[in-house]
């Protein structure tokens, strides 16, 4: 047995690497087998065309945005349930200012959440899931009381469809904005301090701060960073579909969680790769596309999307017996 | 032993403070309600109270279980719906069938809770994350049932569940009809607030009491050391997600008596998931596990569903209700945060 395992190939990569890659392989599985599925229905293969892929990445950064945020926040061993609303506000907020401030005001009004937040949890010390909840109804009232519980009537600047849906050399500049988020996100974890500590608050926040720390300073800048990233996903969902609408927001927390879990990230905080995010966030998309494309029932969506969460962790998530 | 007994009450009160200004605080709202309820207190006014707090009062039990063990079940809103859906086929008979699919109802919630505990406990998954992927199952299940909203229930239960003690009785021909003299006192009590005050005094009690009940509190203060004092920690995790499976489909059942149908609503399904947690910690439970109580969570629903018949009353704007009920979320937990003043050593914030 333990021959076996020395010699797989994946049992030569580190820990975090492994669940990216058993993703990476699933992503894999989940294309040839829609693409067989195709090929036997209509005789053709459109899920291996670039188009095909490339709309898959505009419709997945929306999705990936969040859960880049949402990963640093779950990384300091919180979770962040205000999304949805801050989402949503982000973009009614920018629709009805419109004009240039339209994108600095939706930021501002993720900072804003994100102040609160880290606030809550850093000095009050409530827990993060209750703290943002609450959070995330008080921004729901605001915004039903603001637009009276219609969708607003006001649309998209032309900025925001310009990086929402717009396309340069065919690739949409949305994905731009991921690419760019990726690329900071990936320096913030591995090259500077924040990054360390980061992971170290995780690990065990009574020794991040007795190692000197700012423990409280850190925990806000996350909150910050996951509010604003959520204001921002916001503005271009709001500028890809042309509008703000109610509720916008409330399909993307639950899978931004899965995808940064199915990614590798220790959902206790303080263990995960950046990578493995983005590669969660590419399954679940596909996974959403391919079972559309199957005209699989809602019922038999949701049933396949809790056991692929479930199986890839019983494959790589598993904890201790004991937790100590 | 005055001296003694007293400083002993003293105590308790410390230690359950959280329940204590929860009762405290349902009381001022309740009546307040009723102060300027424009009938006044009524029979009729105190069984609709009861009837819209059911569901809800028996999913923060159901959520009180695992968070007690330093868990959270974000299925308990999924597993309600299953079981609302179920009970939409199974409950439309009578006599016997009526019997049969109750139970089926209560073995459907339970067996659904006792898989949530076998993925945490065998399968050593975050309990969060778990039940976060098997209640999309369970939404699932119950989207399979009822595609559509629908079904069908005994009209003869939904009447006696629903309405008061007298109701009760006469439906199901007990006490002379509901007519005996001596049943006239207690004739006006709702019928569901009674069944809510069974649930939670044959099973929520016996349980905590119980070496499984201690484990799952051992569980939630200290996992590590309840291991190693020889408490069968496995049996634990598993009793507390079967028991919240078990309550959250008393509640499915009521919802689908309630209602007469069957909605697998999941946006609903999600609402009431929150909602449960917010009940279980205005009700003094804390999140971090190992203190606090079932009953304390019922009121910790009832002050939630309070504030929002009060709205009704005050005929504020229904768009202004989730603005309120946030603020009324964040104050409760900023409140139980004023303790972090009396702190002196920074570590002790760090669990």
């Amino acid at each position: 047995m333990t021959d076996m395992t020395r010699f797989s190939p994946l049992s030569r990569l580190s820990r975090d690497d492994k669940p990216i890659a058993i993703a990476a392989m699933f992503i894999l599985v989940i294309l040839i087998a829609g693409t067989c599925y195709t090929l036997v229905r209509f005789g053709n293969a459109p899920l291996l065309t670039p188009a095909y892929l490339i709309q898959q990445l505009q419709i997945g950064s929306f999705l990936g945005i969040i859960a880049a945020g949402m990963m640093l926040v779950i990384l300091i061993s919180q979770i962040d349930l205000s999304v949805p609303w801050t989402l949503a506000a982000g973009a009614m907020t920018a629709t009805a200012v419109g004009g240039e401030w339209a994108l600095p005001a939706a930021l501002g009004v993720g900072l804003f959440v994100g102040l609160l937040n880290g606030f809550g949890v850093a000095y009050l010390r409530i827990p993060s899931m209750i703290f943002t909840l609450g959070v995330n109804a008080v921004m729901r009232g605001l915004m039903v009381a603001q637009t009276g519980g219609f969708a607003p009537q006001t649309a998209a600047t032309d900025l925001m469809r310009y990086i929402a849906a717009e396309r340069t050399f065919g690739v949409p500049h949305a994905i731009f904005v991921w690419l760019a988020i990726s690329i900071g996100m990936v320096i913030l974890l591995r090259k500077t301090t924040f990054g360390r500590a980061i992971y170290a608050i995780g690990n065990k926040e009574a020794a991040a701060y007795l190692s000197g720390v700012a423990t409280r300073r850190v925990t806000i800048l996350a909150f910050v960073m996951c509010s604003v990233a959520a204001s921002l996903s916001g503005v271009l969902l709001a500028g890809y579909a042309t509008k703000a609408y109610q509720g916008m927001g409330d399909a993307y927390v639950l899978p931004a969680i899965a995808a940064v879990v199915i990614g590798g990230t220790n959902i206790l905080g303080g263990r995960g790769r950046y990578l493995g995010t983005v590669v969660g966030v590419i399954l679940i998309v596909l996974l959403n596309s391919v079972l559309s494309i199957m005209e699989m029932p809602e019922a038999g969506r949701q049933i396949i999307y809790g056991l692929v969460i479930i199986s890839m962790l019983l494959v790589y998530g598993r904890g201790e017996k004991v937790a100590s | 032993m005055s001296a003694t007994k007293s400083s002993d009450l003293g105590l308790r009160l410390r230690q359950n403070m959280g329940f204590a200004i929860a009762v405290v605080l349902f009381a001022v709202v309740y009546f307040l309600y009723q102060l300027s309820h424009p009938k006044g207190f009524s029979s009729q006014v105190f069984v609709q109270n009861s009837n819209e707090v059911f569901s809800l009062a028996m999913l923060a039990m159901a959520q009180t279980v695992p968070v007690l063990m330093g868990g959270l079940d974000l299925s308990v809103g999924a597993v309600m719906t299953l079981v609302d859906c179920l009970a939409s086929h199974v409950l439309e008979g009578s006599g016997w069938s009526i019997f049969g699919g109750i139970v089926l109802c209560l073995l459907t919630g339970a067996a659904a809770g006792l898989v949530n505990g076998c993925v945490v406990v065998f399968g050593r998954i975050q309990p969060i994350i778990a039940t976060l992927a098997t209640g999309a199952i369970y939404m699932g299940l119950a989207l399979f049932l009822r595609p559509i909203p629908g079904g069908k229930i005994n009209e003869d239960i939904n009447w006696a569940m629903t309405n008061s003690l007298a109701d009760f009785a006469e439906t199901v021909g007990i006490f002379d009809d509901g007519k005996a003299p001596w049943f006239q006192t207690i004739a006006g009590f709702p019928t569901s607030l009674v069944f809510l005050i069974v649930v939670a005094s044959v099973i929520w009690i016996p349980f905590r009491r119980s070496v499984t009940g201690r484990t799952v509190y051992a569980i939630g203060s200290a996992e590590g050391a309840a291991f190693m004092s020889g408490l069968n920690i496995e049996r634990g995790k598993l009793a507390a997600f079967t028991l919240a499976g078990i309550f959250a489909g008393i509640g499915g059942i009521f919802m689908a008596i309630q209602t007469s149908s069957g909605n697998a609503d999941i946006p609903m399904a999600g609402a009431y998931t929150l909602s449960s947690i917010a009940s279980v910690v205005i009700g003094g439970t804390s999140l971090l596990g190992g203190t606090g109580g079932a009953i304390g969570s019922i009121f910790g629903t009832l002050i939630l569903k309070v504030i929002s018949f009060n709205f009704r009353i005050f005929d504020i704007a229904p768009l202004l209700q989730p603005l309120f009920e946030g603020l009324v979320l964040l104050g409760a937990v900023s409140l139980g945060a004023l303790s972090i003043l009396r702190v002196k050593n920074q570590l002790e914030l760090f669990r």
